[in-house]
């Protein structure tokens, strides 16, 4: 059944990431090509809709089935490239920290709790107010705020692995510090953090949705699915789907990821004991 | 006589709020080549700091190691790494379980930066065989070993290199009785045939009897007796050597369970008592025991930290 | 006088598919050391984990006879086990530190203990507590009382465990590797200790241990247990003077005895290691590390008997 499960959680990324990939060939029309005369076309099932448009057009005549495989690309490459940039911090401090202890733990730890301090929203406001937004400002904002986590989990572990007796042999071998950390601590603490990139990178997601709902992520004429749940919200009564269809996706989304990386979390555990 | 280890006054103290833990306390040795110097002693005295200490892992709090008359602490690691290598106790923790053995066992060959990569892997494959590890279990982790195999596999890494001295911390004590027998007879026969000089620490008499040319006895982080085996086995002089000997049970039926008279006080490197360390426990101990310590006596040519030896 | 404890036929299944415990037969009479002595793998701990009745859900276990006293173990539920466990029936293990609750002071773990079985008020179940520390040398046990664990050192835990185990007055006492976490010096007297109760409260002692030193001194009766097997049974002197199954032979011979070592002979040693075994297993589980082993021990092994009350399972003849 766990495994069922969790396979189901990777079909659901991997689809969404092929639609990322394909979009161009797979949509049936340009996303930022409006047309007046086309707006507000429900979906094809529902009474109105036209097989043109299978999930309608916006408040632009924007065709939305378009607009969505779009969409998939802005959610996957902030999922990825935030995990990455975060990651590369977090593990980073935290394998100095863990490793070392002493002052350079205790440097790594006024960081993370300087981090912990931090509001998102009002980071992501200066940012957006000094620099504009754009996509790649959405990646580095949260890709530099987000790696706490990651610092936290390879820096207990870290911990555990260091007082094991195979580094200690490492390190009367003459191995350097460097190799120690990279060679023998490393692929020991890989298995939580694959879990922790999971997490975060349904995070990341979730908080560009947010941010462009604020006006503070994506900028407009973008298809982000926050962006376009912002841009529906006027209409919600009306014309649900608007905001339904992103609404729903970005659940799917965030869902398999969370299945996924459950299933990781569980296989590596029974592969350990 | 070539001196290959000496070590004087060396000490390893730890700081804890409001505790300072004085798990190494004062010892010096000298130990020749091809020597084995078994240490025996029991939790809190600080056999394992010491070896740590020895191997250059912690560096020490006072006092100098010195290895073929250089310090320890003026040489680079690959250089000590050439040197001095561990085995340790727990065949599951002391190798890497991501890695596979031939990589543990080629990771001092890769670590000294100028050896061949062939050349590295002959010697690998050499020392495996050496210990009794097929080229095919070299390819296996630790985790498809058993635990007699793994020691092996830490005895190839720690000879690898072929150091002049190999600190042996409990390295059958995790092991089965059976098992035990065949990794005490390798150490034996690699120490003859490659010329070794070992570091033997045990907290089981009858090993250290069987492999060691000389016995310190180690009681809260200082060496209360040192002799030749022979010596000390057949006439133990300090007290907690003998409570220490007549605490091994050997399998022999009629003798009951023996009362060794040490009481129920334990040793805390904390709190370490004044005068003779061990007057508390010593049911020997006279007034002055609590305020003289017997510090450094040799007599006969033996160490006996004991007032009334 | 019957056993207080009998089993015969034990066996217990692992879902993994291992037969950690394949038909093993013993009884401990009241009053007496029984020892069940083998190396890691065996199925020691098991044995004692299915006599109390502790297995996870995924064992199977299965005895044609499991009985304590006047209790069929084997019918028991997990409820009217709880209430013989810790009661007539108890168990310490081999690392105090795991078995006592660090959240919780000694007084309360130790009062728990005759609250739950005896219906007394917490204050006479301390001052019980506080009597039996004494009777196992703790002084000052007022105080000791009011400490946790991490604030005792390894003897003194295992000391804890034993006066708790003591608590309701147990019939037998099952005891897995009580000393093998401890230094020597501290083994002597914890056993010393378990002799003395013994005598004074006509304790039943099953220990478990892979010690054979501890073994000669302490135990009545010897079991030898290999691979889920008990290969030799016997009154512990005749096991040490006329050791019969190869397995035994071997492991005496593994022994180094201080002050008769011999320094110019490698010690002994079996080779090999100990196998896992499946179930469906037919034949001598030693017999790939046996140097007299012949084809036919490929075959069901019989029991044979030494001497009264000695016996063991191979095919050949105690030479």
């Amino acid at each position: 059944m766990r495994h069922v499960v969790t396979a189901f959680g990777g079909c659901i990324i991997l689809i969404v990431l092929l639609a990322a990939i394909f979009a161009p060939l797979v949509a049936p029309h340009d996303p930022f090509a409006q047309d007046l005369m086309q707006r507000m076309i429900p979906p094809e099932w529902m009474d109105g809709g036209s097989p043109a448009h299978p999930f309608g057009t916006d408040q632009l005549g924007r065709d939305y089935l378009s607009r969505l495989l779009f969409g998939a690309r802005i959610s996957m490459a902030i999922g990825i490239f935030t995990v990455i940039t975060s990651g590369f911090i977090g593990i980073t401090l935290g394998v100095l920290g863990g490793y070392f202890g002493g002052r350079v733990d205790d440097v790594v730890m006024f960081m993370i709790t300087c981090r912990l301090s931090i509001p998102l929203i009002l980071v992501a406001l200066t940012v957006v107010a000094l620099v504009g937004s754009s996509l790649t400002v959405v990646i580095l904002t949260l890709g530099l705020l987000l790696w706490e986590r990651f610092a936290v989990v390879s820096r207990t572990t870290t911990m555990q692995v260091r007082n094991l007796d195979y580094i200690a042999a490492a390190r009367a071998a003459g191995a350097s510090r460097l190799h120690i950390m990279l060679r023998e601590v490393l692929p020991n603490i890989v298995s939580p953090l694959i879990v922790v990139a999971t997490l975060e990178m349904a995070l990341a997601i979730l908080l560009e949705a947010a941010l462009s709902f604020l006006g503070l992520g994506v900028p407009p004429p973008l298809p982000s699915w926050g962006l376009m749940i912002a841009e529906g919200k006027d209409y919600m009564f009306f014309s649900p789907w608007v905001i339904m269809i992103p609404g729903i996706a970005l659940f799917v989304l965030v869902l398999g990821i969370n299945l996924l990386g459950d299933g990781l979390r569980d296989s590596l555990h029974a592969g350990r004991a | 006589m070539t001196c290959v280890v000496e070590l004087r006054d060396v000490r390893r103290e730890f700081r804890a709020p409001q505790r300072v833990v004085h798990a190494v306390d004062g010892v010096s040795f000298t130990l020749a080549e091809g020597d084995v110097l078994g240490i025996v002693g029991e939790s809190g005295c600080g056999k394992s700091t010491l070896a740590r200490v020895i191997l250059g892992l912690i560096p020490p709090t006072g006092g100098e190691v010195l290895v073929d008359g250089r310090s320890l602490a003026s040489m680079d690691r690959r250089e000590r790494a050439r040197l001095i290598q561990p085995v340790f106790q727990d065949p599951f923790s002391s190798l890497n379980p991501r890695h596979r053995v031939r990589d543990i066992v080629r990771l001092p060959l890769a670590a000294q930066g100028d050896i061949p990569a062939a050349k590295q892997r002959d010697r690998v494959m050499q020392m495996l065989e050496r210990v009794g590890i097929s080229a095919e279990m070299a390819e296996r982790r630790p985790a498809q070993l058993s635990g007699g195999q793994r020691q092996r596999v830490a005895i190839a890494r720690a000879l690898v290199l072929h150091p002049r001295i190999v600190v042996c911390d409990e390295p059958t004590s995790a092991l089965d009785v059976s098992v035990q027998a065949q990794i005490l007879n390798l150490l034996a026969e690699l120490r003859r045939d490659l010329g070794l000089t070992y570091l033997f620490i045990s907290h089981n008499l009858a090993v250290v009897e069987h492999i060691a040319t000389d016995v310190a006895v180690m009681y809260l982080g200082r060496f209360v007796e040192q002799a030749p085996v022979d010596a000390l086995f057949r006439d133990p002089r300090h007290p907690y050597t003998r409570a220490l000997l007549a605490s091994v049970l050997t399998p022999e039926p009629e003798l009951g369970i023996p009362d060794v008279g040490l009481g129920e006080s334990y040793p805390d490197p904390a709190n370490i008592p004044p005068g003779c360390r061990f007057h508390p426990r010593c049911p020997m101990a006279e007034e002055r025991c609590g305020r003289e310590a017997p510090d450094g006596i040799v007599r006969h040519g033996r160490l006996v930290e004991c007032l009334l030896a | 006088m019957t056993p207080i404890l009998e089993a015969a036929n034990l066996r217990v299944t692992f879902g993994t598919g291992v037969a950690a415990v394949r038909g093993i037969s013993l009884g401990v009479a009241r009053g007496e050391t029984h020892c069940l002595v083998g190396e890691s793998g065996c199925g020691k701990s098991v044995t004692a984990l299915a006599i109390m009745g502790l297995l996870a859900r995924t064992a199977q276990r299965s005895s044609d006879v499991l009985r304590f006293d006047d209790y069929d173990l084997m019918r028991m539920s997990e409820r009217e086990m709880s209430r013989v466990r810790g009661d007539k029936l108890a168990m310490i293990f081999q690392e105090p530190m795991t078995s006592l609750n660090p959240a919780y002071t000694i007084g309360s773990q130790m009062a728990e203990v005759l609250e739950r079985h005896r219906r007394v008020s917490r204050a006479a179940a301390l001052d019980r507590a506080a009597e039996l520390l004494a009777r196992v040398g703790i002084t000052a046990p007022g105080m000791r009382l009011k400490q946790y664990p991490h604030q005792l050192s390894g003897g003194l835990r295992q000391r804890v465990m034993i006066s708790m185990a003591l608590m309701c007055e147990p019939e037998l006492l099952i005891a897995d590797e009580p000393t093998t976490a401890l230094d020597v010096t501290v083994q002597a007297q914890i056993l010393r200790l378990l002799q003395s109760l013994q005598r004074e409260l006509g304790l039943a002692l099953l220990l478990i241990t892979h010690d054979l030193g501890i073994v000669a001194r302490m135990a009545d009766r010897v079991s030898v247990m290999y691979a889920g097997e008990i290969v030799e049974s016997a009154p512990t002197a005749a096991l040490f003077s006329a050791p019969s199954h190869p397995y035994t032979r071997g492991l005496l011979r593994c022994i180094p005895v201080p002050g008769s070592v011999r320094r110019d002979e490698p010690l002994g040693s079996i080779p090999g290691v100990v196998p896992r075994i499946a179930p469906g297993f037919v034949g001598c589980a030693f017999r790939d590390r046996c140097d007299h082993a012949i084809p036919d021990c490929a075959r069901v092994v019989p029991r044979k008997s030494a001497a009264p009350g000695h016996d063991y399972l191979c095919r050949l003849d105690a030479a």
